[in-house]
C-alpha cells in the first residue's frame, strides 16, 4: 500500500514512507535528510549535511518506489529529492546487496593498515564496514598507493588511505573558501590534493580532519599520540575569540591531546577554527610555571604557597590603593574579574582595567554584544566592515560572512590594509591608518547626503568630509538591505577598535549604522571582554584607564593573566612602567624573561581549561565551563588564589568556601560608555599599522608549537608597498632601522601609502611606536 | 551378618593390610615426583608464561603501537604510550608497559596482537626482589624477546595450523 496524503498536511511537507513507516518532511529535502531526521541509519561517506552533495561515493543507494512503480535502479538517498508518495526501502535485500558490493569496491585500494593509523577506532569506513561489508575480501591483486604531500604543520595525509568521497575538497572550497584542495586525474588515479604541493594556509583547515570519514587526513601534532577510546572528551569553550566556540578537550590523564568541535548552531555549527583547536599545545611550555616564585635579593625563588602569598600581600599593601594599578587579561572569567574588583576594593584602588589593546578611551567604551546575532550573519544582505581582518579575528564569524557573500551579500570594507577575504569585497577604501577616519567620514556624509542627519558632536567633521559615487553605492546597498530586519550590519574590527581614533570610528560606524538601518556589531578584543565589561571591571571613580595607568606610572602593579609586553597595545611604554614600578604581582600560568625580569611575584594560575569558569560570548551568551585538564605542579585557579590572598588581606568579600558562593556574590555593575571623541592631531610621513597576528594573539597561542610553524603566522617584518619603499630608497629584503630594532623590508601591495605595516607581539617589535604613531625608518 | 563380618575384619586388620598392600604396590612402581627445579614437567607449547616483545629477523621491533592490546586487557595491566619515532617517523611505542602483578595471563593480548609482537613465552620461573620490579619496561621484555626467540618462534610454528 503506499502511502496516502493524508488532508492535514503543511504545504510545504510532503508523506513518504521509509521502510514501511509513514514520514512527513520538508519539500525538496533529500531522502537521507528525512531518513536522519526520522532516525532510520543509512550508511555514507560523502553526504555531509553542511557541505554540497555530490553523491561521489554511492554508499547510501536505497531501493525506491513512486506511484507503485520501483525505480529500475537503488538511488542514491543524499541526492534523490523526497516527493509526495515516495516508498523507499533501506534494508530490503536489493538496497543490503547495493550496499555490500559498494563497500567492497571501496575497500578494494583501502590499505587495510588500521593498526597504525590514527583514524582507527574512530573510523567511518571501519564502522560502515562492519555494518554493511563483507567478511572477508575476496580481492586477491595488487592494491594502489599514492605519494603523499606535505600539507602543512596541522595536518598529517596519508592519501594511500583516501576513498575519494571529496568531503575535503569541498569543505575547502565552499566552507573555507580558499580553493586550495582538488581532484586531479579519473579512475583509480583519482588523487585529492593541493596541484602543486604547498601548504594549506585556511585559517579553518583542521576541520578536513573531522570531515574526513578515514585516516587520510589526521591531526598531526596528534599523530600517533592515542586511541580514541582513551581518550576522556570534556565540554569546554575556546578562549582565543569572544566567539566562544563550543569544543570538547579530549583529554589522557589529565592532559589535552586535542580539541575538537562540539556542535552548536547558535555559536560555531559544527566547525572550529584552527586557532581554537590546535592552541592546546601552549598549554605545554618551558615556560609555564608550576610552583609560586618570589624575587629576593634579585634571585628568583621557588617557594611555598604561603610564603608566596605573603610577600603578596605584603607588597600590594605597601602602597595606597591610589598607586596600584591592576591590569587583567581580556580573556579573563568573569569569576576572576569579579574577585579582582572586589580585590581593588579592600586594597582602595580604583585603577582595574582590562582594555590593554585599547589605545582611545576618550569614549570610555567598553565591549557590547552583538546587535545583529552571530545566527543572522549569515542570512545578511550587505556588511560593511570597519578596519577589520576578519578572517584573522574571528574566523568562524568571517565562514558566515562568507556564506553570506556566497547567497550574493555585498561586503564592502573601510580598512588600514587590504587584508585577504575569502571572498570578493563589493568595494573597499583602503587607507593609511591616519585617514580612516576620514574613509569613513565619507560614508558618513554620504548617508547624510542620502537623507540621514548627522549627531550635533559629528557634524562639522561630517559636513567637511568629501565622498564619492563608492561611497554612496555602499550607503545605498546597506539601506536597501537593511530594508528587510536584520540583513544588513556594520562591523567594527580590532584594527578599529585598537585604533588611536578608534572614539570617532566608533562614532562614526554607529551614525553610518543608525542611518541605514544596519546592525552594529563592534568586535571585543578578548574572549571575555564583554563579559568583564557588564560586570563594571573597568577603572572606578577617578580610577586610570590601561593606558593612563602606563603613562602616569603607579608604583605597584598587579598583573593578571597578562604577559608582558606583546598583551599590551604600546609594549615599549607598558616595559617602562612596571619596570620604574616598586613592586610587581604577576598571576601568571607562564613566567617567561620579560614578566621575570619586571615582576617580584609570580603565582602560578591555571589556564581557562583547567578551571571552572564562566565567559561571555560576542552574542552575550554566558557560557560555563568545567576544569577538563589538570594545571601542572602547585598551580590554582585563579579564583582559589585570589580567595587566598583575599583572605589572607582580610578583605571584604572572600568570605566564600566555593564556587557556588563566590557565583551568588557576583553583581553586574555594566560599565557605561559615554560620548566623546579624542582629539585629532594629524600625523605626517609613515604611521604604524600594528595588528595581532592570528597565531600570536594571546600567551598560550604564542607558544603552539604548531601554529607558530603556519604559514600564516608570519616572521617580524618591516612592510611597505613599492612606492612608498622606492620613496624611502628601500628595497625588498633590505634590513631597516625602526626605532631600535632591525627588520627586514616586505614589499606588500596590500600596504596603503604612508604605512608601514609591522605586526605586533613578536620579540622584536616590542619597543616600536603603537598603533597609527608615526614611525621612521632607516637603512641599517 | 554385617556386624559379624566387621568384627572379624577389624580383628584380622584386614583394612591395614589392604593398605600396606597399596603402599608396597607404589614401592616398585615408577616415580611422579619431580625434582624440582633439577627437573621439570613438560609444558604445553601454548603456556602462557612471562611476557616478551619480538623483533623482526632484521632487528626491527614488531610493535606498532596500535595499542589493541592495551584496549583488551582485562587487567588493565599494560600502559602504552606512542609518538612518531624520531628517526624515521614511524608509528612506535615510546613507553609499553606490563604490570605483572595486574597481569592474569589469560593471554588476550597475545591473540589481539596483529604483528605478532607481544607474546607470553613459557618461562614461568621468575621473582622479584624490590618493589616497583613487577613492572617490567619496554626494554626489558624486547630482552626477554630477544633471548629467548628460537623458543618463542619453535612454539608459534608448532601452533601456526590450528590458528
Amino acid at each position: 500500500m503506499s502511502a496516502q496524503p493524508t488532508q492535514n498536511t503543511a504545504p510545504n511537507l510532503v508523506n513518504i514512507e521509509v521502510d514501511g513507516k509513514p514520514i512527513q518532511v520538508p519539500k525538496g529535502s533529500m531522502i537521507i535528510e528525512a531518513t536522519d531526521r526520522a532516525g532510520i541509519p543509512i550508511p555514507r561517506f560523502c553526504y555531509h549535511r553542511k557541505l554540497p552533495i555530490a553523491a561521489s561515493c554511492r554508499q547510501c543507494l536505497v531501493e525506491v518506489e513512486m506511484g507503485g512503480r520501483p525505480m529500475p535502479k537503488p538511488q542514491p538517498a543524499c541526492a534523490t529529492p523526497v516527493a509526495e508518495g515516495m516508498k523507499v526501502l533501506t534494508r530490503s535485500d536489493k538496497a543490503l546487496h547495493a550496499q555490500r558490493n559498494v563497500m567492497e569496491f571501496l575497500l578494494i585500494n583501502h590499505p587495510l593498515d588500521c593498526p597504525i593509523c590514527d583514524q582507527g577506532g574512530e573510523c567511518e569506513l571501519q564502522d560502515m564496514a562492519l555494518g554493511y561489508g563483507r567478511s572477508v575480501s575476496r580481492f586477491t591483486e595488487r592494491k594502489r598507493t599514492v605519494t603523499d604531500e606535505n600539507i602543512g604543520p596541522l595536518v598529517a595525509t596519508e592519501m594511500t588511505r583516501c576513498i575519494h568521497c571529496t568531503r575535503c575538497v569541498r569543505f575547502i572550497s565552499e566552507i573555507a573558501g580558499t580553493y586550495e584542495f582538488g581532484s586531479m586525474d579519473r579512475g583509480d588515479r583519482h588523487v585529492i590534493g593541493t596541484y602543486i604541493g604547498k601548504n594549506v594556509e585556511s585559517e579553518l583547515s583542521g576541520n578536513i580532519i573531522d570531515v574526513c570519514p578515514v585516516g587520510a587526513l589526521t591531526d598531526k601534532p596528534f599523530q600517533f599520540k592515542a586511541r580514541a577510546w582513551e581518550l576522556v572528551a570534556k565540554p569546554s569553550i575556546g578562549y582565543h575569540d569572544a566567539l566562544g566556540s563550543n569544543l570538547w578537550l579530549h583529554t589522557r590523564r589529565g592532559e589535552v591531546l586535542r580539541t575538537v568541535p562540539r556542535d552548536n548552531e547558535a555559536v560555531n555549527e559544527c566547525w572550529l577554527s584552527d586557532r581554537d583547536r590546535y592552541s592546546h599545545q601552549g598549554m605545554v611550555a618551558a615556560d609555564r610555571i608550576g610552583a609560586p616564585e618570589v624575587k629576593r635579593n634579585g634571585q628568583w625563588q621557588a617557594t611555598t604557597w604561603e610564603d608566596a602569598l605573603q610577600a603578596a600581600g605584603e607588597a600590594l599593601k605597601k602602597v595606597p590603593g591610589s598607586e596600584l594599578g591592576i591590569l587583567l587579561h581580556p580573556a579573563t572569567s568573569n569569576e576572576e574579574g569579579d574577585l579582582l574588583m572586589r580585590l581593588a576594593r579592600g586594597l582602595g584602588s580604583a585603577h582595574v582595567d582590562h582594555r590593554l589593546r585599547q589605545l582611545d578611551f576618550a569614549d570610555h567604551a567598553v565591549a557590547q554584544p552583538f546587535a545583529l546575532p552571530v545566527t543572522e550573519v549569515d542570512q545578511i544582505r550587505a556588511a560593511l566592515l570597519v578596519g577589520s581582518d576578519l578572517r584573522h579575528e574571528m574566523p568562524l564569524l568571517n565562514h558566515r560572512l562568507h556564506q553570506a557573500a556566497k547567497k550574493g551579500a555585498k561586503v564592502y570594507a573601510v580598512n588600514p590594509a587590504h587584508f585577504d577575504f575569502n571572498y570578493k569585497l563589493a568595494g573597499e577604501a583602503v587607507v593609511a591608518p591616519q585617514a580612516l577616519v576620514d574613509a569613513l567620514l565619507a560614508l558618513a556624509r554620504a548617508a547624510v547626503a542620502a537623507g540621514a542627519a548627522a549627531p550635533a558632536a559629528l557634524a562639522e567633521a561630517v559636513a567637511a568630509a568629501q565622498y564619492d559615487q563608492g561611497d554612496s553605492d555602499a550607503i545605498a546597498a546597506l539601506k536597501q538591505a537593511a530594508s528587510e530586519q536584520g540583513k544588513a550590519v556594520v562591523i567594527l574590527g580590532e584594527a578599529a577598535v585598537t585604533h588611536p581614533q578608534a572614539s570617532w570610528l566608533r562614532a562614526v560606524a554607529r551614525f553610518v549604522a543608525d542611518a541605514t538601518g544596519a546592525g552594529y556589531d563592534e568586535l571585543p578584543v578578548g574572549a571575555n571582554a564583554v563579559g568583564l565589561a557588564r560586570l563594571g571591571v573597568v577603572p572606578g571613580n577617578g580610577g586610570l584607564d590601561a593606558q593612563a595607568m602606563l603613562a602616569q606610572p603607579r608604583k605597584s602593579y598587579l598583573l593578571y593573566g597578562v604577559e608582558p609586553p606583546h598583551d599590551f597595545a604600546d609594549g615599549g611604554a607598558a616595559l617602562r612602567a612596571l619596570h620604574g614600578a616598586d613592586q610587581v604581582v604577576a598571576f601568571s600560568a607562564y613566567a617567561s624573561a620579560a614578566l621575570r625580569e619586571v615582576a617580584d611575584v609570580i603565582l602560578p594560575i591555571a589556564l581557562l581549561p583547567e578551571i571552572d569558569a564562566t565567559l561571555v560570548n560576542v552574542d552575550g551568551l554566558a557560557q560555563g565551563v568545567a576544569a577538563g585538564a589538570k594545571a601542572p605542579g602547585q598551580a590554582r585557579p585563579g579564583w582559589k588564589v585570589l580567595r587566598a590572598l583575599g583572605g589572607a588581606l582580610q578583605l571584604v568579600g572572600f568570605e566564600f568556601d566555593d564556587l557556588a558562593g563566590l557565583r551568588d556574590g557576583i553583581a553586574e555593575r555594566a560599565a557605561m560608555p559615554r560620548s566623546g571623541l579624542a582629539v585629532r592631531t594629524a600625523v605626517n610621513g609613515l604611521t604604524r599599522l600594528a595588528t595581532w597576528p592570528i597565531y600570536r594573539s594571546d600567551a598560550v597561542l604564542r607558544r603552539a608549537t604548531a601554529l607558530n610553524a603556519h604559514p600564516l603566522n608570519r616572521a617580524p617584518a618591516v612592510r611597505l608597498n613599492a612606492a612608498e619603499a622606492g620613496r624611502h630608497g628601500l628595497a625588498a629584503g633590505d634590513q631597516v632601522r625602526a626605532a631600535d630594532a632591525l627588520l627586514p623590508l616586505v614589499i606588500d601591495a596590500a600596504v596603503p601609502d604612508g604605512t608601514a605595516w609591522i605586526e605586533a607581539a613578536q620579540d622584536l617589535t616590542v619597543t616600536l611606536p603603537p598603533y597609527g604613531a608615526a614611525i621612521t625608518l632607516g637603512k641599517a | 551378618m554385617n556386624r559379624v563380618t566387621g568384627y572379624f575384619k577389624s580383628l584380622l586388620l584386614v583394612e591395614l593390610f589392604q593398605g600396606m598392600g597399596v603402599t608396597l604396590r607404589y614401592l616398585f612402581k615408577p616415580k611422579y615426583t619431580m625434582r624440582y627445579p633439577m627437573e621439570h614437567i613438560p609444558k604445553s607449547n601454548r603456556f602462557r608464561g612471562l611476557h616478551a616483545l619480538r623483533r623482526y629477523a632484521n632487528g626491527e621491533e614488531r610493535c606498532i603501537a596500535c595499542k589493541l592490546c592495551e584496549a583488551v586487557c582485562p587487567a588493565l595491566a599494560i600502559t602504552i604510550d606512542s609518538a612518531p619515532r624520531e628517526s624515521d617517523g614511524q608509528r612506535r611505542t615510546t613507553r609499553y608497559e606490563i604490570d605483572l602483578f595486574k597481569c592474569i595471563y589469560c593471554g588476550f593480548c597475545e591473540e589481539s596482537c596483529p604483528v605478532d609482537s607481544i607474546v607470553e613465552t613459557s618461562i614461568h620461573e621468575y621473582h622479584f626482589e624490590h618493589r616497583g620490579e613487577n613492572v617490567v619496561n619496554k626494554q626489558q621484555l624486547l630482552a626477554i624477546g630477544d633471548r629467548f626467540e628460537q623458543q618463542i618462534a619453535a612454539d608459534r610454528t608448532q601452533d601456526a595450523a590450528y590458528r
